[in-house]
């Protein structure tokens, strides 16, 4: 019997250097590369310190904390990502499920149809805001042409117009992103199993109370994961801005001229690279960006787990 | 009317369902059909409409209204590839475009009353987009496996959290994370090399290819690698000659994925990277015409850079679904 236990042993043992050897390359990695960052970081936000400057950090307490929290022009950039990621959502859900619904039943070219309808969701982001730019031209863009402005002059200006820009932005996104949300509903949508439309056929339900009691219930676990994950990716919204509208246009709001698009990620940018480089405030500004996305990714990664266990 | 009425020892194979009888649900598939046609016809103008834009000539990209029949022209995609200059006058414009030395992209540019110069930087921007790209993907799908294999056989301590860990630096924002990794890099010499945008998207596409690939991994039967072991392989052979052929499938949907995120990321590379590592994605939006914008330029660039992705888009459909959900949901 020891006999024979012998070699089952030692492979015991090599199991766990494998494991190490295995794992450890990942997880060094992601700590040299995110988790080091991170706690320098921490430390910079702590500073009044400028990449750009020769001069040490300087320890200032909760400073740039206090005056990011207290300066009405990171309020506005809060204030923007909340309003577009709120719309932008919302749409996104609306426009992707009701594709699902069209496409959960399927017929003859319906699989290609999909696929082609998902291609804006691999695209980048900043080269995808570069070519929307023209299509948003009032003059020779294609946009307010479908929309049957045909006079440049009275054409809506939507990159240049304060009140439209930022729906510029939500329409490029949800174009982008509602495949992805019909992509997890259709997912949801045929893990439904057909005895339940069946019961409900016999008992004569109507076609609004199956979808509300049968249907939506089954695929609200995929789309609180699609909600989670769009709510974190519009929180970080930066490359189709940045291509887009570059944060602008301006507007003057009380005594303060406004960045309309200028999300909380591109004021970042701004703030962080030269020739503003204040280091130690842009540190802070995206500690409290960190927290708010830590909350969210929270919930997502926890549905996510539900379901691969589910 | 119903068909399930059938004894519980015959299973019902195909179900009938009542509600799916007769001709209304056949009209119906009809107008869904119809209506996802035009859906799909919209959702694909924008692209169509680049694709217009980059096969336009100059005077026809700024055409009020804008037009939709035109004569094609190749004009941008020369302007693409090639650095220009205006003449300073129409005498020195035609003095040049009289010689008869010119080639033929040389002449056309020659009637715009332009000169080439050199070589474009968009070529050299693409192949860094290539280089950085492929090369991270190669090592975040290495890495990736390893992990993905001893995270789905073994059981480690703290499992759960590590995955959690490792999923959620995935999530943070690139905006916020480059401000440390910028000084960083600056200290140890790795700003603007190709080496440290590879290391960053090696790190960035780490955590989604351990997750995808452990769910790929999970599905190949633990039996296969265990009667290999009581065949006397090492755990070590078993991996490479069992696990990894099962797994071909799933490693290559994960190198596809990550060689798209890396190909696509614009904020890492607009912060740490300049002329000379310069990829694609930050380059495209702030393409500078010759006394223009040159909308046409910027679109062919647009569709040189995105071809590769639409086409990748349908190599990959069937896996599309597991890709967007890092492996958590694995069939539609």
């Amino acid at each position: 019997m020891s006999s024979y236990n012998q070699p089952a042993r030692r492979r015991h043992i090599g199991d766990k250097r494998l494991i190490q050897m295995f794992v450890i390359p990942t997880v060094l990695l992601l700590i040299l590369m995110n988790v080091f960052p991170l706690i320098y970081s921490l430390y910079l936000s702590f500073t009044e310190y400028s990449a750009i400057n020769p001069t040490a950090p300087k320890w200032v307490g909760l400073d740039n904390y206090r005056q990011v929290l207290s300066d009405n022009l990171y309020w506005h950039n809060f204030a923007v990502t909340g309003r577009y990621a709120l719309i932008s959502v919302s749409l996104q859900m609306i426009v992707g499920f009701s594709l699902a619904m069209l496409l959960k039943e399927k017929f003859k070219g319906s699989g290609i149809l999909t696929t082609l309808i998902l291609i804006p969701m691999m695209l980048s982001p900043a080269v995808v805001g570069a070519f929307w730019k023209n299509i948003f031209n009032p003059s020779f863009g294609i946009f307010d042409q479908m929309l049957g402005y045909s006079d440049p002059n009275t054409a809506p200006e939507w990159l240049g117009n304060p009140n439209l820009a930022l729906w510029a932005v939500v329409i490029v996104d949800v174009w982008m992103w509602s495949p992805f949300v019909m992509l997890l509903s259709l997912a949801g949508l045929s893990a439904i199993p057909d005895y339940l439309y069946e019961a409900a056929a016999i008992d004569r339900a109507s076609a609004w109370f199956q979808f509300r009691r049968i249907t939506l219930p089954q695929v609200m676990p995929l789309l609180l994961i699609a909600v989670l994950f769009r709510t974190i990716e519009a929180f970080k919204q930066f490359d189709l801005v940045m291509g887009l509208t570059g944060g602008g246009p301006a507007l003057l709001e009380g005594r303060q001229a406004v960045n309309v698009t200028e999300t909380v990620s591109v004021r970042l940018f701004r703030l962080a690279m030269p020739p503003q480089a204040q280091t130690g405030l842009s540190s802070a500004m995206a500690y409290v960006v960190l927290v708010i996305i830590i909350a969210i990714s929270n919930l997502y990664i926890r549905s996510l787990n539900k379901i691969r266990e589910g | 009317m119903s068909t399930r009425t059938a004894a519980p020892t015959s299973p019902v194979t195909i179900s009938t369902r009542v509600d799916k009888v007769g001709r209304r649900p056949k009209v119906m598939r009809g107008i869904r059909a119809f209506a996802v046609i035009v859906i799909t016809i919209i959702a694909l103008l924008p692209v169509v409409w680049m694709i217009m834009t980059s096969l336009k000539s100059p005077s026809d990209v700024v055409a009020v209204p804008p037009k939709i029949i035109f004569k094609p022209s190749i004009e941008s995609f020369i302007f693409l590839v090639t650095e220009r200059v205006q003449f300073a006058s129409p005498q020195e414009a035609a003095e040049y475009k009289a010689r008869d030395d010119l080639k033929w992209y040389e002449e056309k540019v020659a009637q715009r009353g332009q000169k080439i110069t050199r070589v474009g930087d968009f070529p050299k921007q693409l192949r860094n987009s290539f280089i950085i790209a492929g090369t991270s993907t190669i090592f975040s799908v290495l890495f990736g496996v390893l992990s993905a294999y001893a995270f789905s056989r073994f059981k480690i301590p703290g499992e759960g959290d590590l995955l959690f860990f490792i999923l959620s630096t995935r999530m943070l924002p690139p905006v916020a994370v480059t401000i440390p990794i910028f000084l960083m890099y600056r200290e140890l010499g790795l700003d603007n090399t190709y080496f440290g945008l590879i290391l960053l998207y090696t790190t960035f596409n780490l955590s989604f290819s351990v997750w995808l690939l452990k769910g790929f991994i999970d599905e190949i039967p633990k039996e296969y690698e265990e009667a290999a072991l009581v065949d006397g392989y090492t755990r070590l052979q078993a991996f490479r000659k069992v696990v990894l052929p099962q797994a071909v499938t799933g490693i290559a949907a994960t190198t596809v994925f990550c060689f798209i995120f890396a190909w696509n990321e614009y904020a890492f590379a607009a912060m740490l990277t300049s002329d000379a590592t310069r990829t694609a994605p930050p380059s495209i939006p702030s393409i500078q015409g010759v006394g223009r914008i040159e909308w046409e330029t910027i679109a062919a660039a647009s569709l040189v850079f995105l071809i590769p992705v639409v086409i990748v888009t349908f190599a990959l459909r069937k896996h599309l679904l597991r890709g967007v959900t890092f492996g958590a949901i694995r069939k539609g």
